[in-house]
């Protein structure tokens, strides 16, 4: 019956009233006042009276999988965490070292809904036992940081945090640390040796973090996103949001949808939404039209690279993205038509694993650069075709052979091009004379004309420069 | 012979497109006359406040937790870039040798061990803003200053810089001059917009700290939002919450 259900279901198209990211367009403030309208801080004492464990069993049973990309559940997650301390403290870490290419989702969470973070990480760190929360943002999100500190200082204040949380009487301090522009920060480990103020190279699994974490003591590292959907979570009860989205692929996610689409977004939506039915409502469609679509890359750079008749099919969740050989990922979409050179594309993205990498393992700091190398020629056909099967083989020997997942993430899209675009490849090589890069020279794309002034006017924005 | 000469315009045709960076920073510090190891360095009176109220953030035999937060209170203090001496200080803040803060210097790509201009241009080059056309804002730039990416401007006004991902990818193609995000970029509005730096007369942040140049407010697109057209309201709370736990028993059995 249920299996009926599911197949004939579409997902999407949810309501406005399921929304947990309400103030998602900055339509109000970010600071306490409003953000209580919105219901945040909402008898949260009431919430941790029913004790870490009823927590960690609602966020199970609700299915959220971790939002920042490898999709782990996240209730089983958080009961890694010892439940009697040996002495040492516990503690959570957030991780908002937002940069995955193509995804933007954390950053709109903190600078205008820091609250749903705060009140989260004080929710989850509870359910964990623990002491204090790090949140670590990366370096760039300078304006970010600036809201997400004094957002921190508001919930002090009115004394949501600190001695007493909530006047619950558990004890929860929260801190904001920095980066300093490292992708590969956002690696548990590397983060939390980063936030120890050591260079990003992961480190050695086990001990895992929840033995062994930030500053020799159990620690459990978890995406922004993921965090600030448990109150909701835990407010509205499990099923609600185990109602969204197909089995195991529970709850509504941020999307966020970039490059060739009329109007580029981010936006909430239920899990296992069509990617045609989220390109078409939410973005205006692909810029001149759904068959001017080349690929699609679903869910971050790192995923590999879908093509058009998959993309016409695919659902916007872990697992059927996963059998189409590819990724959810952070559900960062990034629609390329038909102007772009895909050689060009992912040779751009094995730059930025060889720019990335951190150099402690072999086969990823030397196979990311050649990656590059070969890729660069490619590009031009300056190639032999007998390097097609080299590259893919390269890949293969940094993937799964490299303490951290960034070696995996270095190969993968290189292998997506190969398995997908492989006719293109052979073609450039075949016919390098008939390579012109000024046909595939993209001029600057933010999407339509703006036609939306006056929703802008009334929302605080305004066209500085007076450029038509 | 003849026949590689007419190969060399395509070679170079593709370079100039798709070139590689300028920038090639090396890890060793090279001696120059305002970055030396005895150029004097300290935290001004309020940065040492500063500093003091990082380092309450860490635990106290973790000190050296707080070397990134202290290298970039420096670097700010030291207009954008971090001399050695600068380094040196941090370390003998936190007590450890002076390589453990180097090793962090050279390793993240936000601290500047040269001088760099007082507009320091990051334009984000990846993927998602390549095929938005990162490399349309880029040959704008480079013709309008005159410099090539990696350079600064004799002037020591601009410095141009292609970085990886910004995380602003639904506003691409975006620049970050100096901390702010100026994004939706078209090569008109990005020579506008340095042209308003060169007088002087940067436009400020919008709402959300950030300026999208096409006239948005943020991340709901240039035909405006698709959803969360009623008013916003909290959401509907369970009421079977009848919690026996106290917290304060959590704290007591993890002894905090």
């Amino acid at each position: 019956m249920a299996s009926v259900d599911e197949k004939s279901r579409v997902y999407g198209g949810m309501r406005d009233s399921d929304r947990i990211f309400t103030n998602l367009y900055g339509e109000q403030d970010w600071r306490l006042v409003d953000a209580m309208k919105r219901g945040d801080w909402y008898k949260t004492k009431e919430i941790m009276w029913m004790g870490p464990d009823w927590i960690v069993q609602e966020i199970k049973d609700s299915g959220l999988r971790g939002r920042g990309g490898a999709g782990f559940p996240s209730g089983l997650k958080w009961s890694f965490m010892p439940k009697k301390s040996d002495g040492r403290p516990s503690f959570l870490v957030i991780n908002a070292d937002e940069s995955e290419p193509g995804t933007c989702k954390d950053r709109e969470i903190m600078r205008k809904d820091p609250h749903k973070l705060i009140e989260g990480t004080l929710l989850a760190g509870y359910a964990m036992r623990a002491r204090a929360c790090y949140v670590y943002i990366r370096g760039e999100y300078f304006n970010e940081a600036v809201v997400l500190d004094e957002a921190i200082h508001e919930a002090y204040k009115a004394g949501f945090l600190g001695k007493n949380a909530c006047g619950s009487g558990y004890d929860y301090d929260v801190y904001l640390h920095r980066g300093a522009g490292a992708y590969i920060c956002g690696e548990e480990t590397s983060l939390i040796e980063s936030l120890e103020g050591k260079q990003g190279k992961p480190r050695l699994k086990p001990p895992f973090p929840a033995n062994v974490g930030v500053f020799g003591c159990p620690s459990t590292v978890t995406n922004v996103e993921t965090v600030a959907v448990a109150p909701t979570i835990l407010r509205r009860g499990a099923s609600w949001f185990a109602g969204f989205g197909r089995k195991n692929n529970s709850g509504t996610k941020l999307f966020a949808i970039s490059g060739h689409v009329n109007n580029p977004i981010v936006v909430e939506e239920e899990m296992s939404i069509p990617m045609r039915d989220l390109i078409d409502k939410h973005c205006g469609g692909v810029r001149g039209g759904w068959n001017n679509l080349q690929a699609v890359i679903p869910g971050g750079s790192s995923v590999p690279v879908l093509p058009i008749d998959e993309c016409s099919e695919a659902l916007m969740d872990f697992d059927d993205l996963k059998a189409r050989g590819s990724g959810l990922g952070t559900a960062a979409v990034t629609v390329m038509d038909k102007s772009v050179d895909m050689i060009a594309a992912i040779r751009r993205l094995a730059h930025f694993y060889k720019h990335e990498s951190c150099g402690q393992c072999t086969p990823c700091r030397e196979g990311s650069h050649w990656l590059e190398a070969i890729l660069l020629r490619m590009e031009t056909g300056d190639a032999d075709v007998r390097e097609i099967a080299m590259l893919e083989e390269i890949s293969r020997q940094i993937e799964g052979h490299t303490i951290c997942a960034l070696g995996d993430a270095a190969a993968w899209p290189v292998q997506g091009l190969i398995r997908r675009f492989k006719d293109v490849m052979e073609n450039r090589i075949a016919h390098p004379d008939k390579f012109d890069p000024q046909a595939h020279f993209q001029k600057a794309w933010s999407g339509l004309k703006p036609a939306n002034t006056d929703w802008v006017t009334q929302h605080g924005g305004s066209n500085v420069l007076n450029l038509s | 012979m003849l026949s590689r000469v007419s190969v060399l315009p395509r070679v170079r045709l593709v370079r100039g497109a798709r070139g590689l960076s300028n920038y090639h920073p090396i890890a060793s510090h090279v001696d120059s006359a305002e970055n030396t190891k005895t150029t004097p360095f300290d935290f001004n009176a309020e940065n040492h406040a500063r500093a003091e109220l990082i380092m309450s953030k860490y635990p106290t035999n973790y000190k050296q937790a707080a070397i990134i937060p202290l290298l970039d209170l420096a670097q700010r203090q030291n207009g954008g870039w971090l001399p050695l001496a600068a380094m040196d200080r941090v370390a003998k803040l936190v007590e450890v040798a002076p390589m453990r803060v180097y090793e962090v210097a050279t390793f993240y790509t936000m601290f500047n061990r040269e001088r760099v201009g007082k507009y320091f241009i990051q334009l984000c080059g990846t993927t998602p803003c390549m095929v938005c056309g990162s490399e349309d804002i880029k040959k704008a730039i480079e013709d309008y200053l005159g410099i090539k990416e990696g350079q600064t401007t004799a002037d020591g006004l601009f410095t141009l810089r292609e970085v990886e991902c910004l995380g602003s990818c639904a506003n691409a193609p975006m620049i970050q001059l100096n901390d702010d995000y100026y994004e939706c970029l078209t090569p008109k509005s990005v020579v506008e917009l340095l042209k308003r730096c060169k007088s002087g007369n940067v436009p400020p942040m919008g709402r959300w700290g950030s300026l999208p140049l096409n006239g948005q407010v943020s991340c709901e697109g240039p035909a405006g939002k698709t959803s969360l057209f009623e008013e916003p309201a909290p959401p509907p709370m369970r009421a079977d919450l009848d919690g026996q736990v106290d917290p304060a028993s959590v704290k007591a059995h993890m002894g905090y």
